[in-house]
């Protein structure tokens, strides 16, 4: 059931209309998320992975096994490419019941190539309830986990997902992405997830590709990605900030307080439903962290760490009142102060500084459970 | 019912079925191609399938006779290779029946398969169906109300067929005199009224049970479609 050594391999060029797109990256496993805002041409690299638009020119392979190829004239056709693909809008079959929709594609599939059983799809998306029913009448989140199994059970080397929270309320997006976690923790098989929501990008990605101006302008780890300050106008101002490896490290049953452990110290958040040891990703978005040059005294703050400034955005004047500065605690964490402050504090890199979090600012959104790798 | 009223009751069903039984794939095929392909010739593919709707019925049935007939360029090739006569057959009015009905039953097929979302038609190929089990499995089965509006439209049209089939395999009792021909018949001899007037409520009574079959058809399929 294991394919995690399976690799994709994306450099391709798309033209559409008067607009062409260069998508360059790799995903070894795991989840990698494409991130950029809306019409940057995310769905179109989806579509070309499934087959079902043609590049203009370059290169697809999963693992070697090359699906496209404009200079050898290679085009395979999107059946026989297994990959699975989740639509934004599900899709479906309206004619048929959801047991038949879940086994449209595993039917295809010769009974010895099967991956997953019906059952055990059925039960991780804890749709075993809805197989008699109709798509009609199933709610946004149903149906989404029935097209997750759907393209699951015809056993894909690869599964594209795009937006498939998007046209979901806030209570549902949070109620299918422990889905998608176990989905991209227990299936195995690389994931490429098209998302305009830094949060959701934090919560469930491996790896990330920004993609802006019809380029791709990086590819790394979500947490290598997220602490460049060069690639905050395109990670986005209001949600961004630094993401770091934790682990849960202790529970404060009477004050309601869970500890994680990081490379250099501990942080307090509200009372997690997770137990001692369980890897997670911690976002901490930067205008929720101070800095200040002395030690803070007499602070509510649970959170403080000394650190050293490593880097300062560059903002040009007249465009923000704030600016973003990366600094090292023993992981990289972003502060969002005003230019003022900047000044008077005189921050240069390098200058020893006490950093304050939050801990009513960290909620399950900035948490994704991590990867041990 | 008299001998010769059930005969052409039967005769006319026996045609209608026929003409709809054997043209609905090949509309099915035309409107797909009409409903999904861009080749140069299209609108010509398009004016040429509409022409019995917009030509006189004699017109057809005539064109019907010479390419059709025993000495006609295809009615030749088909009775020496075949065997297969259509001129002043039942199997010929079913022909002139099913070409007046063709333009019907493609245009009522070809919005159905328009409306059919080619996003499902993608989602299908992507789990693993080749195109033409997507044709089977999903564009088929969405334009199935379609498809069935086509047919009764064709079934009805064919019925009611007069000007080319007259023209075509001619007035032969037992052989191409159907409903609408034998009522014909009995407007031009004297006396023929009160028959005349059997042959109306019968083709009334025929009509309103293909109308009515039909909506319930329709309705069956509506609710397996998940309305």
């Amino acid at each position: 059931m294991n394919d995690l050594n399976s690799t994709v391999d994306v450099d391709i060029e798309i033209e559409r209309g008067d607009f062409t797109l260069n998508a360059k990256f790799e995903s070894d496993g795991g989840l990698t998320a494409l991130f950029g805002r809306s019409g940057t041409g995310k769905t179109s690299i989806v579509e070309c992975l499934a087959g079902l638009l043609r590049p203009k020119s370059g290169r697809i392979s999963i693992s070697g096994d090359v699906l496209f190829d404009a200079a050898q004239g290679i085009n395979i056709a999107p059946e026989k490419r297994r990959v699975g693909y989740v639509f934004q809008d599900a899709r479906l079959f309206p004619h048929l019941n959801v047991r038949n929709n879940l086994e449209y594609g595993m039917k295809l599939v010769p009974v010895d190539d099967r991956r997953h059983s019906l059952s055990d799809v059925t039960e991780m998306l804890g749709i075993e309830g809805l197989l008699d029913r109709h798509p009609s009448n199933l709610s946004g989140g149903e149906t989404q986990r029935v097209a997750i199994g759907r393209a699951l059970l015809a056993s894909p080397r690869l599964l594209l997902m795009d937006e498939p929270l998007a046209a979901l309320d806030m209570d549902r997006k949070a109620g299918i992405m422990p889905f998608i976690e176990r989905l991209r923790d227990h299936v195995g098989i690389p994931i490429v997830y098209v998302s305009h929501a830094v949060e959701e990008v934090i919560r469930l990605a491996d790896t990330m590709v920004v993609l802006a101006n019809g380029k791709t302008l990086a590819n790394g780890d979500v947490e290598d990605i997220m602490s460049r300050l060069d690639l905050r106008p395109h990670t986005g101002r209001f949600e961004a900030g630094a993401v770091i490896h934790v682990w849960v490290s202790g529970h404060d049953e009477d004050n309601m307080l869970s500890e994680l452990g990081f490379g250099a110290g501990l942080i307090w958040v509200p009372k997690l439903e997770f137990p001692r040891g369980t890897p997670m990703r911690l976002r901490i978005r930067a205008r929720d962290v101070s800095l200040g040059t002395s030690k803070p005294q007499g602070s509510a703050t649970l959170n403080n760490f000394k650190g050293n400034v490593v880097e300062i955005e560059h903002v040009a004047p007249g465009v923000s009142p704030h600016v973003d500065v990366l600094v090292n605690i023993g992981a990289p964490i972003i502060a969002r102060i005003t230019r003022r402050a900047l000044a008077e504090l005189d921050l240069k890199p390098g200058k020893e500084v006490y950093v304050s979090v939050k801990t009513s600012a960290i909620d399950r959104q900035s948490l994704g459970l991590g990867r041990r790798r | 019912m008299s001998d010769l009223e059930i005969e052409a009751l039967k005769l006319s069903l026996q045609v209608a079925l026929a003409a709809v039984g054997f043209s609905l794939p090949i509309a099915i095929l035309v409107a797909w191609v009409l409903a999904r392909k861009t080749f140069p010739g299209k609108s010509f593919l398009d004016g040429f399938v509409h022409l019995p709707l917009i030509l006189p019925p004699v017109v057809v049935g005539y064109v019907l006779l010479v390419g059709l007939g025993r000495n006609g360029i295809v009615g030749s090739f088909l009775f020496d290779t075949f065997g297969l006569t259509f001129a002043f057959t039942w199997k010929g009015a079913a022909v002139a029946a099913a070409v007046m009905a063709f333009p019907l039953m493609v245009r009522a097929i070809r919005l159905s398969l328009e409306s059919v979302d080619q996003g499902l038609e993608q989602a299908a190929r992507t789990l693993g169906a080749n195109p033409l089990r997507v044709f089977a499995t999903v564009t088929l089965p969405l334009a199935s109300p379609g498809i069935l509006t086509g047919a009764i439209l064709g079934f009805a049209r064919s019925l009611g067929e007069f000007g080319a089939t007259i023209t075509f395999v001619s007035n032969i009792p037992g052989e191409t005199r159907t409903l609408p021909i034998a009522l014909y018949t009995l407007t031009q001899i004297p006396g023929g009224e009160a028959g005349a007037f059997r042959l109306v409520v019968i083709s009334v009574i025929v009509a309103f049970a293909a109308l009515l079959v039909s909506e319930m058809m329709a309705r069956r399929l509506k609710s397996r479609l998940g309305g």
